[in-house]
């Protein structure tokens, strides 16, 4: 059984660990990928850090017991980053790593974006854009209501941020102090017709929370500590709710994938992408890439 | 008559009939619950007033959100809520909600499997002088498409009440749907309330059914007394529950009839009428006239004067049931 590990001092042996289970967690999204033969790349590799974090440090929860009533939520927005949630779900043991073979497949619970109903643990239903948070609020209130003290995170993208439901849920829960509560965005510029700043401007993101109320805290997105840090300093603060601003690397880890929007709705080896290997030789060399952690290191499975 | 095994409301015809909202039975039946279930919560998107949430906003605070004019973020919070537990009635303009946010409360409530109770307020053309932008008249198609949903509407306000206590025993989601203006109270506290069609006029050797739903069942009911005077002997019949369809009910009235009349407050696509039609043309085809709003929008006006010019009252519902019977 996993419990909540905050408030135990990250201590480098456990980084350690962390940052291999990231490696880890980012082959099986590309062998994964390579087996579904569609789905997204790049922000599941930039958000694999945060993942393992959240599933083998901060969540108090339990794989065997995957309903237990004082479970931390886990509320995803941007569905369709799910594979990462899949592949750190799977590595934490709710269920077999072999099923991530069935992502995208008939009669698997693992569907293309994911459904509560289909598989224990997941919480919501999420792909369309821009309810994340609103339903995070939902699980707020109704903690309040029971006066219960587990914890709801949300992990909303940028891009989603250009949709106006994201801002009704930011005014309910500035005006409403959701404070049992902490937004988490995946700050990593790109969506999928291009670089967020072109497409539609999110920028001054920092400001737009603060002038509804929250309180703001970015950090690297990629660094396990650093993010640690920022939810231990999230859920102290009382009086207003909270969004980390994790700016991260879309693609992090595989060289021609990082900051590479034509990456954003791309599975590896399914076609020809600008500046990337072949198709045939892209998830090859992603998972090299990963293995010698981009050739600072000789892979044992080379 | 009335069919008297129902104990309906005897001065019905009466000009001092008693007139009421379909919206004040959804009010009253919040407070009930309030009072009863302590799992029922209250969202609103600034329509606490009219949408009949205020006596419960004022008796349970704490359990009563104001999300302000934003439907989407009530529909996905209302979800949160559910799956957590709780039975959130969420209430605003049906134009708005389910309409403005009906991909959010596809996925975060239908698909989701959230125990949400969805109350479409203003619909159809009894919000009159407001126009057709707030006269709600697809929201009965745009609802019963979704799998896993009970649409309910009732045809007043005791039927209203009783709509809602009961959509808090339903496991799932349930769409409610209420009238603005108000009218003739067709029920007393002693009517059946079940998800059976009622045949609430009955006549001998009857030729036609007339199936009713919502505040228009009152019209179909003027109009089977009317046409029994002319010689003509019909049952009208009240679907409160759009789905899940009483199959089973429509199929023995039109055994017995051998066609059909729908007649609701909304468009004659998708709605009720659809439902029926759907249900014979696979198990028992049979000639059918649709009475509602045909393929146009309605306008301002007094729902009495929208009633007449749109062909949706007494008299059309009277032609609707001599063309369907001449087409047997």
């Amino acid at each position: 059984m996993i419990v909540d590990n905050l408030d135990v001092d990250l201590t480098q042996e456990k980084l350690l660990d962390l940052q291999e289970k990231a490696v880890k967690a980012r082959e099986l999204v590309i062998e994964t990928l390579l087996e579904a033969k569609s789905g997204h790349s790049a922000g599941p590799l930039g958000m694999a850090d945060i993942f393992v974090a959240l599933y083998f440090h901060i969540l108090n929860h339990d794989p065997k017991d995957p309903h237990k009533p004082d479970r931390d939520r886990l509320i995803l927005s941007n569905g369709h980053i799910c594979p990462i949630r899949y592949v750190v779900m799977a590595m934490a043991g709710y269920f077999p790593i072999e099923e991530l073979k069935t992502l995208r497949k008939l009669n698997s619970r693992l569907q293309g974006h994911p459904h509560r109903t289909a598989l224990d643990g997941v919480e919501t239903t999420s792909g369309p854009l821009g309810e994340g948070i609103s339903q995070a609020i939902g699980y707020a209130l109704a903690a309040k209501l029971d006066n219960k003290d587990h914890y709801i995170y949300c992990i909303t993208s940028d891009g989603e941020h250009q949709e106006g439901n994201t801002w009704e849920a930011i005014m309910f829960a500035g005006k409403n102090k959701i404070n049992n509560m902490t937004v988490i965005i995946d700050r990593n510029n790109i969506q999928i017709d291009g670089f967020t700043e072109d497409i539609m401007p999110l920028e001054p993101l920092r400001e737009k929370y603060e002038a509804f109320g929250w309180h703001v805290l970015e950090v690297d997105g990629n660094n396990i500590r650093t993010f640690v840090d920022a939810v231990r300093e999230a859920k102290a603060i009382f009086n207003k709710p909270t969004v980390i601003i994790a700016h991260t690397i879309p693609g992090k880890g595989v060289s021609f994938m990082e900051n590479n929007y034509l990456w954003h709705g791309a599975p590896p080896d399914v076609g020809e992408v600008a500046g990337s290997p072949a198709k045939g030789d892209q998830a090859k060399t992603a998972l090299a890439d990963l293995r010698t952690l981009q050739g600072k290191i000789e892979s044992e499975h080379q | 008559m009335l069919n008297p095994a129902l104990k309906l409301n005897p001065t019905m015809f009466e000009e001092a009939a008693e007139m009421k909202a379909t919206r004040d039975g959804f009010g009253t039946g919040l407070v009930y619950l309030g009072e009863t279930n302590p799992a029922v919560v209250v969202l609103t998107a600034d329509l606490n007033e009219s949408t009949r949430t205020e006596e419960f906003s004022k008796k349970f605070p704490e359990r009563f959100f104001e999300c302000g004019v934003a439907e989407q973020n009530m529909a996905a919070m209302a979800a949160g809520l559910g799956v957590s537990k709780k039975i959130p009635f969420m209430s605003s303009y049906a134009t708005f909600s389910p309409g403005k946010n009906w991909e959010t409360i596809r996925t975060t409530i239908i698909y989701n499997h959230s125990n949400v109770k969805i109350a479409g307020h203003h619909s159809g053309i009894m919000t009159g002088p407001d126009g057709a932008t707030h006269q709600a008249t697809e929201d009965i198609a745009i609802t019963r498409c979704w799998p896993d949903i009970e649409v309910i509407v009732p045809c007043d306000s005791h039927e209203s009440k009783r709509a809602t206590i009961m959509s808090a025993t339903i496991d799932g989601p349930v769409y409610l749907r209420f009238s603005r203006d108000k009218s003739v109270v067709m029920t007393t506290e002693e009517t059946p309330f079940d998800k059976k069609i009622q045949t609430f006029w009955v006549t001998e050797n009857p030729q036609c059914t007339i199936f009713g739903t919502g505040h228009m069942l009152y019209y179909a009911m003027l109009a089977g007394k009317e046409l029994e005077s002319e010689g003509i002997n019909v049952l009208v019949a009240n679907v409160a529950f759009i789905k899940p369809l009483d199959s089973e009910g429509v199929l023995d009235l039109i055994e017995k009839t051998g066609c059909a009349v729908s007649v609701e407050d909304h468009q004659v696509m998708g709605g009720l009428g659809g439902a029926i039609a759907e249900l014979l043309a696979l198990k028992r085809p049979a000639p059918m006239e649709f009475v509602g709003l045909q393929n146009t929008f309605a306008e301002s006006g007094s729902p009495k004067d929208i009633i007449e010019k749109y062909g949706m009252g007494k008299n059309a519902i009277k032609e609707a049931v001599k063309k369907v019977i001449s087409r047997k």
